[in-house]
């Protein structure tokens, strides 16, 4: 099990490093780690509203983690996870008003589902088309189209489809999703609905897609090696194409747990960073869709924590923390491991050498 | 430069061991190379001499034994150290930073100053100097993205003397050069040696060994096997010692066979031209035909067009003009994917970059280019793949035999004998082969190996394009010779008319004729 080992050592050993880093922190506010920690631990997952509000989190991060890690996966950086989830939101609650409000719930659900995967997908293929017909970088696409895709809406929204004194939508007519609370009262005020199963759901097909399909092989051989792809028959240009595609629509997916799991409508900053966060979610998650479920439960339970724990502490101590696990995994990842094993072993045989 | 004392080796290492998690690369290897000497470490692929001689460099710590440099114990040292107490080794695969100059290259970590700013000027002159001393011709001003692979070795031992190195540890430094070439780079290694340079030589092929070195060590599964003088000693004593029976040294077959009978035209290249990066015209107005059952050999030195011809061929550099013509149907405009289909196999030059991925697992690597063969509508087909690796494994003796291991663990031989498995094994068709330098880096055992596969295509009816940089090898194997210079066949004939003497000129560019 050498691989498990490697694929979990560097995630544990980073939160090693924030949790001291943490225990500083709060010391120099003159507070006591332990209460602190409590605090935050009851605050997230002590109690059903709490854990709802950290399942509502992680759901949002699933998502844009996925539109990160699987690009990476091909040796793309997908940096515009904010704008593909921003995009589908606004096309799940465009869906959500345009259908007629008779319509049963499971079928609306479904057709706001499909406006999210759509929207965000087509903002997710621009980069890719680019990359594909011009060999434009899809960083500086992505980055750019932030700005431009979020301004957009914003505009759309604020000139067209605004309810007066406010920057979201009217609410959806139908295709609400169910929320926990409505399976058990604990969960009472929570925002946690059942997208978090269709995220865990989405995420196992993208493993099946990843490992299993000859287009996840084809886009692993991509990201590892191109020229050794491109001699085995593979067309990047359509890899690059069909990848940012698949990043922009699970980013998309992400809208979905806002407009039809909490608000019923679409509102300007409805996601807050989560699309950034995706970034940090994917590489703490190694790039497994797997391992980005639990970054994405890690990363919720930090921004919901500071939150709980914001009487004591400044709620910004989460924020750094959550940067100090981001650098501790990017110094943890095997090859570096291994340079650092390497030189104590040397200084080890220096030692003995000596004596 | 100051001698050590007779009595005072170069180098001694003793009893090293390495191991890689499970696999241990050497157990008991040594050593012993005297001041002044070229000495040849000979040894099969995944015998530890590439292993072994990082140890050596400092850029593997052992885990066991002893390692002294003119009398000093370093074991355990760093590259830094190594560096320091002038001991250099020129890699198998080149490390130098594309985007530089020759000169830039050189200086990199040492870069001289003019106040706060490069003096390049003085990096050149320096450059310069030491290329004339060496007789290492290169332009200091070129780029290296722009060198060809000869060229590019130069660099590498150029920047190996620039920082000092008295004992110089070059890994199979032939497989890339052309006959000229070779003969080159034995001057500069007598030179060396006249200069009281230490010289050790990692290779496979035997008449470079018997050509110059002095001293032999041979190594065979990670131990040290036998050390002789290169005195007395025949090619056929040092094959038995690598292998560890006796082995049939490649020979001109006798019933190579001429073409010119009724066999079907399998592939058919006409007014073939390429762009390149330096000439206008990489590849500039070639025409061919290689029949079934018949070996076509491209000899010619490195850079003059036969990488862009490859490459035009396998549907991976875009054509400038021309056709051609894979079983009688046009594939001139299909892409990769569509000549694979077609029947084309290709063993490329450059397994790290093109053959393999190297951190695919050996059974995944044995499917790249048949992906589709391998899978239903989206799936792959996973016992499918594991019967393949499983059976491919076997017949081609890929080792260590667990293909779940990543290609990057393997020996080169072995990564190459990946590569030819996935080509030329299994239920594959294989109607045009494309073979570039299938044996570089390979050891004896896996050229003879990779020689009968290349003539058991043949006999199979499959048209095999050969291109390699050892002559040797393409007048072995070849029905027929084309001679490539400058873009162009300078020269085409029969297998049974050409020789190393006919050939030599056009290759160099001395002579020239109609193709």
């Amino acid at each position: 099990m050498r691989k498990l080992d490697e694929a979990l050592l560097p995630p544990a050993l980073a939160l090693a490093i924030a949790l001291v880093v943490g225990d500083l922190l709060i010391l120099s506010f003159g507070q006591s780690p332990g209460a602190v920690f409590a605090m935050l631990l009851e605050g997230t997952w002590g109690n059903a509203y709490g854990l709802g509000q950290t399942l509502y989190k992680a759901t949002t991060l699933i998502a844009t983690g996925l539109a990160v890690a699987i690009p990476l996966r091909a040796g793309l950086f997908n940096i515009g996870a904010e704008s593909q989830l921003a995009a589908g939101g606004f096309a799940a609650a465009l869906m959500g008003l345009a259908i007629p409000a008779s319509l049963p719930w499971p079928v609306a659900a479904a057709l706001c589902t499909v406006a999210a995967v759509v929207g965000g997908g087509l903002v997710g293929a621009i980069p890719g088309a680019l990359k594909a017909r011009f060999g434009a970088s899809e960083v500086i696409v992505t980055i750019m189209l932030n700005f431009i895709v979020l301004a957009l809406l914003n505009w759309i929204v604020a000139s067209h489809l605004h309810v007066p004194e406010s920057l979201h939508t009217p609410e959806i007519h139908s295709g609400g999703v169910p929320r926990f609370a409505d399976f058990s009262a604990v969960f009472r005020g929570s925002a946690a609905n059942v997208t978090l199963v269709g995220a865990i759901g989405v995420a196992i097909g993208a493993w099946w897609f990843l490992f299993r399909t000859r287009a996840g092989y084809e886009l692993r051989a991509a990201g590892l090696q191109a020229e050794a792809a491109r001699t085995g028959g593979v067309r990047l240009p359509r890899v690059w194409l069909v990848t940012m595609t698949l990043g922009g629509a699970l980013a998309g997916l992400g809208g979905v747990n806002y407009v039809l799991g909490y608000k019923h409508y679409y509102e300007e900053g409805f996601g807050s960073g989560a699309g950034f966060l995706g970034i940090a979610v994917a590489l703490v998650g190694r790039n497994h869709p797997v391992g980005v479920i639990f970054a994405a439960l890690l990363f919720a339970t930090l921004s919901q924590g500071g939150l709980a724990v914001n009487a004591v502490v400044p709620k910004q101590m989460m924020d750094v923390l959550q940067a100090v696990v981001i650098l501790a995994v990017a110094v943890c990842v095997p090859e570096v491991r291994r340079v650092l094993q390497d030189a104590a072993r040397r200084a080890v045989m220096r030692g003995t050498a000596a004596s | 430069m100051t001698a050590a004392p007779a009595a005072m080796p170069a180098i001694r290492l003793r009893g090293i061991a390495k191991s890689f998690g499970p696999v241990r690369a050497i157990r008991d290897a040594s050593l012993e190379v005297a001041t002044g000497e070229i000495h040849a470490l000979m040894g099969e692929n995944g015998a530890g001499k590439s292993t072994l001689m990082r140890v050596l460099a400092g850029m593997y710590t052992p885990d066991g034994g002893t390692a002294e440099v003119e009398g000093t114990e370093v074991t355990g040292w760093q590259t830094a150290d190594a560096i320091a107490a002038g001991v250099g080794m020129v890699h198998q695969h080149f490390m130098l930073v594309p985007t530089l100059t020759v000169a830039e290259n050189l200086v990199l970590g040492q870069e001289l100053m003019k106040g706060v700013t490069l003096d390049m000027a003085a990096a050149e002159r320096a450059v310069r100097d030491l290329s004339e001393r060496t007789g290492l011709r290169v332009d200091p001003t070129r780029k290296v993205s722009e060198l060809n692979v000869g060229e590019a070795q130069r660099v590498e031992i150029l920047k190996v003397l620039y920082r000092g190195a008295r004992i110089l540890v070059l890994d199979e430094p032939t497989a890339v050069l052309s006959p000229p070439e070779v003969q080159e780079l034995w001057e500069v290694l007598r030179t060396l040696r006249a200069n009281g340079g230490t010289v050790v030589l990692i290779t496979h092929k035997l008449d470079e060994v018997v050509a110059i070195s002095d001293t032999i060590t041979v190594m065979r599964a990670g131990e040290t096997v036998g050390r002789m003088a290169t005195q007395g000693t025949t090619p056929a004593d040092i094959a038995r010692a690598m292998v560890g029976r006796d082995v049939s040294l490649a020979q001109r077959e006798a019933g190579v066979r001429d073409s010119g009978g009724p066999a079907a035209a399998l592939l058919e290249v006409r007014d073939l031209a390429v762009a390149g990066a330096r000439r206008a015209r990489a590849v500039d107005g070639i025409s061919f035909t290689v029949s079934a059952g018949e070996i076509f050999g491209i000899a010619g030195v490195e850079g003059n067009g036969q990488t862009e011809l490859i490459e035009a061929l396998a549907g991976l550099a875009p054509l400038a003009g021309g056709s051609i013509r894979l079983g009688g149907r046009d594939v001139s405009t299909l892409d990769v994917r569509g000549r694979i289909d077609a029947g084309l196999s290709h063993i490329p030059e450059d397994r790290h970059r093109r053959g393999l991925v190297l951190d695919f697992s050996i059974a995944e690597n044995l499917i790249l280019g048949l992906q589709h063969r391998f899978s239903g509508a989206a799936q792959l087909d996973a016992p499918k793949i594991a019967t393949n690796a499983t059976s491919q494994v076997k017949t081609f003796d890929i080792r260590p035999p667990d293909s779940a291991l990543p290609a990057r663990a393997l020996s080169g031989g072995n990564q190459q004998k990946v590569v030819v498995a996935r080509e030329m094994g299994g239920e594959r068709p294989v109607r045009v082969l494309l073979a570039a330098q299938p044996t570089r880096g390979v050891d004896v055992g896996a050229i003879e190996f990779i020689h009968a596969r290349l003539r058991a295509a043949r006999d199979a009816g499959s048209a095999v394009v050969l291109v390699s940089a050892d002559l040797n090898e393409v007048l072995a194997l070849s029905s027929r010779v084309a001679v490539m210079y400058g873009g162009k066949f300078v020269c085409v004939v029969p297998g049974s008319e050409a020789t190393a003497a006919l050939l030599g000129p056009y290759m160099t560019g001395a002579a020239r004729g109609a193709a």
